[in-house]
């Protein structure tokens, strides 16, 4: 369905356009892959090293210290929320201690007032870019809605070094346009004060970055 | 009212708009320069940006390419713009989307009104967007009974503070922490008197302020940075999240964008994903990018409008060479160097985009309605030291434009019954040239001007019609003697100087500006 001024938009914009000269072909010179292998040690230092820039804490595990890796950064807090299709040792270490956990859409999803009593939700990702430190997030099973990894104050968030490759047009190429994404360059943060960068506005004020390695 | 050599310096009779708010550019800049406070933040705001911006575009060592592709790219776009607006509406609407067309600002917002009051609501929530300042919306929602909520950090400053943008970016870049904090002080009933200017602690005030707003919204209106039409994508580009919680929580998003937003292809974005945050905040990435296409059943807003706006986009893009100022992605770094920009702020442009790409797309939207419109000023707003060109991530010839576009404002003034100052000083001095006699006379009026210059060898005021000229430069004292009069001086024996000159006696003033 579409209303309003479309066809005089478009005539106008048709009427403009008459009898233009044509553009020449578009150069793309610039470079679509890293120097390095998606995983390898190179692309995880730069990622920390972007990490830490953006003041997110960041952590290297092996997969065999995952889910008491995930326990102890949950450490102090007790009531997290999680998307269906995490991992299930993940999971597990979330329950630890008495911590309530909060399944989303099992068997109901929260409100953002619920959302809002939460302290940490925990989530994979997609894809993660190591040049620019961006963690994309898709809304499959493991990552959730897309209220769920933004509402609540803090992040941990789970990246597969087999998923982190160098450049941008590496992991564009590997998302799904038509998913819902959310590209993450650490904790929420803002410039508008004197142009300085301060970390912790509306979105989680701290993002908990675990990386796993490859086994 | 003094002239402004060169410059059409009237008010325009129109009403004031967001892309023309009544008072042109030396006029406002006359002021606003005056003001040290707006000086001193703006030089200290400028520096730290361009700072930050050099480091992260030098680590690109593909940047050059980057800024050739996305010029290019933009070429493409506006040669196409029909069909890929279609292809956009058709993906658009196949993800569940409706989508809206408005050829100007009054539309535009009579559809945003129209479909929020179909919710029932009398409050939205809105992420900072250049295309909804323009068609002045918060004012026309303010008027149907609608308050919009800005959730931008820079924007709630300046709504809080009843004030104007003066940056693309920053909207408040014109406030320091001080002025910011009396601001929260005065406008947010529940921050603590003891606030202090420490940009922490005014970041967490906005984040109350704001936060349960955020939870309890039922529409939200959005601009967008970017949308794919070949897979009817929409991106929003942020850093503190204001914009996640607009575009996720609420149940209704209406997202506003001028038709030039557009990108051909999904594999585009990696060419403007680099470009554009290492440009405007001078950051490797921005916090947060959100990608949305359409509905997601269960995930985000369920009802999605996209209203595509036209409002004089289409002039400028009938102008081949003027079309170029609509490849602009808004990132503000020609804003950032522009010496120009950083002495007189945002305000004296009067328009929603100031700075260098403000001085050319402003008139473009708007057109340029002879000597009374204060748009006419706006392509004088420049040194022409190019800076902009440079800083631009899409190449876009900012100074050549502001060239063309004065030339065009020269030639649609040329019809007047009363000549203005400038052309009546081009008359006279090709009168005088024109005639070796007439020249000569003239150069003998010089030794006025060292009088009048007095011991400090600067003119501070000339005569009509070069008034406008000293109206804001000090003109140099003649030199003591001209060239021809030197020359007749130690050339006595009639040389015509085809051997070179054995010159002791350099003419005074000759050595420099």
């Amino acid at each position: 369905m579409s209303v309003g001024s479309r066809e005089a938009v478009l005539n106008k914009i048709r009427t403009a356009l008459d009898g233009q000269k044509m553009p020449g072909p578009i150069p793309r010179e610039y470079d679509t892959h890293g120097q390095h292998a998606p995983g390898s040690e190179h692309v995880i230092e730069t990622l920390v090293d972007r990490l830490e820039d953006y003041k997110a804490l960041v952590v290297r595990v092996g997969p065999a210290d995952l889910a008491d890796t995930v326990s102890s950064r949950l450490q102090g807090f007790d009531r997290i929320v999680v998307p269906a299709g995490l991992p299930a040792e993940v999971l597990e270490a979330c329950r630890r201690v008495g911590r309530t956990v909060f399944v989303d859409g099992d068997p109901a999803i929260l409100s953002a007032a619920e959302l809002d009593e939460v302290q940490v939700v925990v989530t994979a990702s997609r894809v993660t870019v190591a040049l620019t430190g961006t963690i994309v997030l898709d809304g499959a099973a493991d990552q959730g809605r897309r209220a769920i990894s933004l509402v609540p104050d803090r992040h941990l968030c789970l990246v597969r070094a087999d998923q982190i490759v160098e450049t941008l047009p590496e992991a564009l190429h590997l998302l799904e346009a038509t998913r819902p994404l959310t590209m993450i360059s650490g904790p929420s943060a803002t410039s508008d004060i004197e142009l300085n960068r301060v970390e912790g506005v509306h979105g989680p004020r701290t993002l908990d970055v675990v990386i796993i390695e490859n086994s | 009212m003094t002239t402004f050599l060169g410059i059409p310096i009237r008010r325009h009779a129109d009403p004031s708009s967001p892309l023309r708010e009544g008072e042109s550019f030396p006029h406002a800049a006359r002021r606003e320069v005056n003001n040290e406070q707006l000086r001193g933040n703006l030089s200290r705001a400028t520096a730290t940006i361009r700072g930050k911006r050099a480091a992260v575009v030098a680590e690109c060592a593909d940047w050059e390419q980057l800024r050739d592709a996305g010029s290019a790219i933009k070429a493409d776009v506006m040669s196409r713009l029909p069909e890929l607006l279609e292809e956009l509406e058709r993906n658009v609407i196949a993800r569940g989307g409706t989508v809206h067309w408005a050829a100007d600002a009054a539309e535009a917002n009579e559809i945003v009104a129209r479909i929020a009051k179909s919710k029932g609501v009398d409050e939205l929530v809105k992420v900072k967007s250049m295309a909804t300042q323009e068609i002045g919306l918060n004012e026309y929602l303010e008027e149907v009974g609608i308050a919009a909520l800005e959730t931008d950090l820079a924007e709630l400053i300046v709504q809080l503070g009843h004030d104007k943008p003066s940056h693309i970016l920053v909207p408040a870049i014109h406030r320091n922490r001080a002025e910011i904090r009396e601001i929260f002080l005065r406008e947010m009933p529940e921050v603590p008197a003891d606030l202090t200017d420490d940009p922490r602690q005014l970041a967490m005030a906005a984040r109350e302020h704001l936060r349960r707003k955020f939870l309890t919204a039922k529409v939200a209106v959005s601009g967008a940075n970017f949308a794919v039409a070949d897979t009817g994508t929409l991106a929003v580009v942020e850093s503190e999240g204001n914009g996640r919680m607009c575009l996720t929580l609420p149940e209704t998003l209406i997202t506003v964008m001028g038709i030039e937003k557009l990108i051909p292809t999904w594999q585009d974005l990696e060419v403007f994903f680099q470009l554009l945050p290492r440009s405007s905040t001078g950051e490797r990435m921005n916090p947060y990018t959100s990608l949305w296409t359409g509905v997601t059943p269960g995930d985000g807003p369920q009802e999605f409008h996209l209203i595509l706006l036209d409002n004089g986009r289409t002039n400028a893009l009938a102008d081949e060479m003027g079309r170029a100022a609509l490849h602009c992605i808004r990132c503000s770094a020609c804003l950032n160097v522009c010496p120009v920009y950083e002495r007189a702020g945002g305000h004296a442009y009067g328009s929603v985009y100031p700075g260098p790409i403000g001085a050319i797309l402003t008139p473009q939207l708007t057109g340029m309605h002879g000597h009374n419109d204060p748009n006419s000023t706006l392509p004088y707003a420049s040194s022409l030291c190019g800076a902009c060109f440079d800083a631009c991530p899409v190449k876009i010839d900012i100074p050549t434009m502001l060239v063309e576009l004065r030339a065009q404002s020269v030639d649609s003034d040329r019809g007047r019954k009363v000549p203005g100052g400038w052309s009546s000083a081009m008359k006279a001095m090709s009168w005088i040239m024109a005639d070796d006699k007439r020249f000569r006379a003239a150069e003998k009026g010089l030794a006025a001007g060292r009088l009048i210059a007095g011991p400090d060898k600067k003119i501070t005021k000339l005569p009509w019609p070069v008034n406008g000229w000293s109206s804001t430069r000090d003109t140099p004292a003649p030199p003591k003697e001209t060239f021809r009069q030197w020359w007749a001086a130690n050339r006595a024996d009639g040389s015509d100087g085809d051997r070179a000159p054995e010159h002791n006696q350099k003419p005074e003033g000759t050595e420099g500006p």
